[in-house]
């Protein structure tokens, strides 16, 4: 069998969304020669397209489908339709994402005994360990070609990198460098080295930062068994009288209803999506959607605390110039009760243009404090926080009550409110980013508030019970046996690393897996 | 902080002149809205002429940046105009809102306010308001993202086309 594949071919294994999860499954399924077909709800956006401007870029490439917010988050107030900044384009939100790919740490897989019971916390152990990702991770970070590892050497530091790293050494900081970044330092993978360009978040014109678009898929391509629709928007799972998934429903780039024949099902379209699918699938036979014996699916929405800080120094610091995010403090990302929180956080360079840098800044600020921070932009350097928040079963991805979308389909209403350990690590890590920069010499500094969620998390959480879950250790949902999860939803908990290097992992690792079920006919 | 006085309208044209061209009353004249030194204009087609001045106005008080000249918030206001020309709801949230910012002024209305602490005060009054949220809101994209703009605040825009910043100063900085 080769691709493309006829609708009524029931031996293929259909995945729902093509960035890091999916986009990576596919190409490992197809390179096992398994036939896949991945179903992208967006259009297909090559590289030379992207756009090297702020506002153009995000019309161009991010999801704007109708959402809406609940909860006590700051993101409801000021974005009240934009719980997430992600992408709807081929190559998922590895087309926007900023390129750092570091491992979870151990006791980061064993949340709840490490940290303990946290109240109003539902912390849970991962159903894996780290010794078992190691192997995958190395074969995920070969792949994305992660400097510092393999041989790779480390980006240069750019302006903001070197503000970040002369704070962090008067600190004390010991771990501050440019980064384990999925961005090519030179030349690899037939793919060239970064040119420094500064719009990391729009697309690298280049090819230089890792993305399933311009690697796994047309690698998977080339394979003969990898068939990718773009403009497929997938709107409902079928299954049949004995529980097994059979077909998945999707509205073609006509907007017509199209049915596609599976063997498996993978869903893989980004944690609000993910569940928002599950859910809608709901029947008769499972009246809670798909997989949620457990009542989890949608359950335990993550998203890092972030939250920035930026600094106003005497000097130009033009700090959007190179890379945007290749500079890091990893001291702080230990598990030190001490500090009053259990858990911890990256800090990580940071830059916006001035065009987001007005949006984002100060949500919803105004007036003379607002815009002597702006007449400062190009004395500027900035940083970001990635904590690990508490997953809390009240935030979820639900069904909208009324709303629907254009296919009739109920819309995600998201929502989060922190937890009090998130406000405190986000307090320490203020305070912490200010430190760094007063310590060279910053007249102002500024905690901003955390932007639409760039990482999102938990919704299809991995667990070893059923009852506290809904995928197993391999990403397949505990209820039916040919549906996995392969996004970031499966994450049980959310570490204080960026996600992305993890999701490749597991997706590697899940091919594996559900090759060998298919060798053996259990699936 | 700093503010600036402006003068009241119906000053003499001697004065005008003396005062330059930041900060100062804009002129109204059939349905356009002309700076003082005649360097731009802007035709009012759906919104009151005095409407669009007064919106140019509150636009510099939302996002005061001194050294930017007038022309550049009144681009940034203009898509009020055109959408009151097919949205009605929309013109009547504009020119009552408008209004009400008169009102609240007193005697010269919102622009016969010298001090821009006191345009400020009522601003700060009304800033929960759909009207204050609608113009800020859209503010924030049609004022910062105009690329004319962004060489005052230092920021060079468009990148790949000149090959990145890899030999263009990425990472040039001095005085660490």
């Amino acid at each position: 069998m080769a691709a493309p594949y006829d609708l009524n071919d029931d031996s293929v294994v259909v995945i729902i969304g093509s960035g890091a999860g999916g986009g990576t499954l596919g190409n490992e399924l197809a390179q096992k020669g398994i036939d896949v077909v991945v179903l992208e709800a967006g259009g297909r956006i090559e590289y030379e397209e992207f756009i090297n401007d702020e506002w153009d870029s995000f019309a161009q490439l991010a999801w704007l489908d109708h959402r809406t917010t609940g909860g006590g988050w700051r993101v409801s107030k000021d974005f009240p339709n934009l719980p997430a900044w992600i992408v709807k384009a081929v190559g998922g939100t590895t087309t926007h994402w900023a390129g750092a790919s570091l491992r979870f740490q151990e006791h980061e897989f064993k949340a709840l005994t490490t940290y303990g019971k946290v109240e109003g916390a539902n912390l849970l152990d991962w159903p894996l360990t780290l010794a078992e990702m190691e192997p995958y991770y190395s074969k995920a970070e070969d792949k994305m070609g992660v400097t510092r590892t393999h041989g790779i050497e480390g980006l240069p530091g750019n302006n903001n990198f070197k503000i970040l790293k002369a704070g962090a050494d008067k600190l004390g900081y010991k771990e501050c460098h440019t980064g384990r970044m999925a961005i090519n330092s030179a030349e690899r993978d037939d793919r060239m080295g970064c040119q420094q360009t500064g719009f990391c978040f729009q697309g690298c014109k280049w090819g230089a930062k890792w993305s399933t678009l311009y690697t796994e898929i047309p690698k998977g391509e080339a394979t003969g068994k990898l068939e990718v629709r773009p403009n497929s928007h997938v709107i409902r799972i079928e299954h049949d009288a004995g529980g097994k998934v059979t077909n998945v429903v999707y509205a073609d780039k006509d907007g017509n209803l199209q049915s596609q024949k599976a063997r498996i099902v993978c869903v893989a379209g980004n944690s609000i999506e993910s569940p928002r699918l599950l859910l809608n699938s709901a029947s008769t036979m499972f009246p809670d959607g798909l997989a949620n014996s457990s009542g989890q699916v949608g359950r335990n929405y993550m998203r890092h605390t972030t939250g920035s800080v930026y600094a106003v120094f005497e000097k130009p610091v033009h700090f959007y110039r190179g890379t945007t995010m290749a500079g890091i403090v990893q001291d702080e990302a230990k598990h030190d009760p001490s500090r009053g929180f259990v858990g911890g956080y990256e800090l990580e360079t940071l830059a916006l243009g001035v065009p987001f840098m007005a949006a984002f800044l100060d949500p919803g600020g105004w007036g003379r404090s607002f815009t002597s921070a702006m007449d400062n932009y190009a004395n500027m350097a900035g940083l970001w926080i990635v904590g690990e928040d508490m997953p809390q079963e009240q935030n979820a991805v639900k069904l909208h009550a009324e709303l629907k979308d254009k296919y009739g389909m109920p819309i995600p209403d998201v929502w989060f409110t922190d937890h009090e350990n998130d406000i405190a690590m986000r307090n320490h890590a203020y305070k912490q980013g200010q430190a760094i920069y007063e310590a060279v010499g910053a007249t102002r500094s500024f905690p901003t508030p955390p932007y639409p969620s760039t990482h999102n998390l938990g919704t299809n959480r991995m667990s070893e019970k059923a009852s506290d879950g809904v995928v197993n250790k391999w990403g397949q949902t505990h209820d039916i046996q040919n549906l996995f999860v392969s996004d970031g939803s499966q994450f049980t908990t959310g570490a204080s690393e960026n996600p992305t290097l993890t999701i490749v992992t597991l997706a590697i690792r899940q091919a594996d897996y559900i090759a060998r079920e298919m060798a053996a006919g259990t699936i | 902080m700093t503010t600036i006085y402006e003068q009241r309208p119906g000053l003499s044209r001697r004065e005008l002149l003396k005062r330059g061209t930041i900060g100062a009353a804009l002129i109204i004249t059939g349905k356009a809205v002309i700076s003082p030194d005649r360097a731009w204009g802007m035709e009012a087609a759906a919104l009151k002429p005095e409407t669009m001045a007064t919106l140019i106005r509150l636009a510099r008080d939302i996002y005061p940046h001194d050294s930017i000249p007038d022309r550049f918030y009144a681009i940034a206001v203009k898509g009020h105009d055109t959408r009151a020309a097919d949205d009605a709801a929309h013109k009547e949230l504009i020119e009552a809102g408008i209004a009400d910012l008169d009102a609240r002024a007193g005697d010269g209305g919102y622009r016969g306010l010298g001090w821009e602490d006191d345009r400020v005060t009522i601003l700060r009054d009304i800033e929960a308001t759909p009207f204050f949220q609608a113009v800020r809101g859209d503010l924030v994209v049609s004022f910062y993202n105009q690329k004319e703009l962004w060489p005052h605040f230092g920021y060079e825009g468009e990148s790949y086309s000149k090959g990145g910043y890899i030999a263009r100063g990425f990472d040039d900085i001095e005085w660490l």
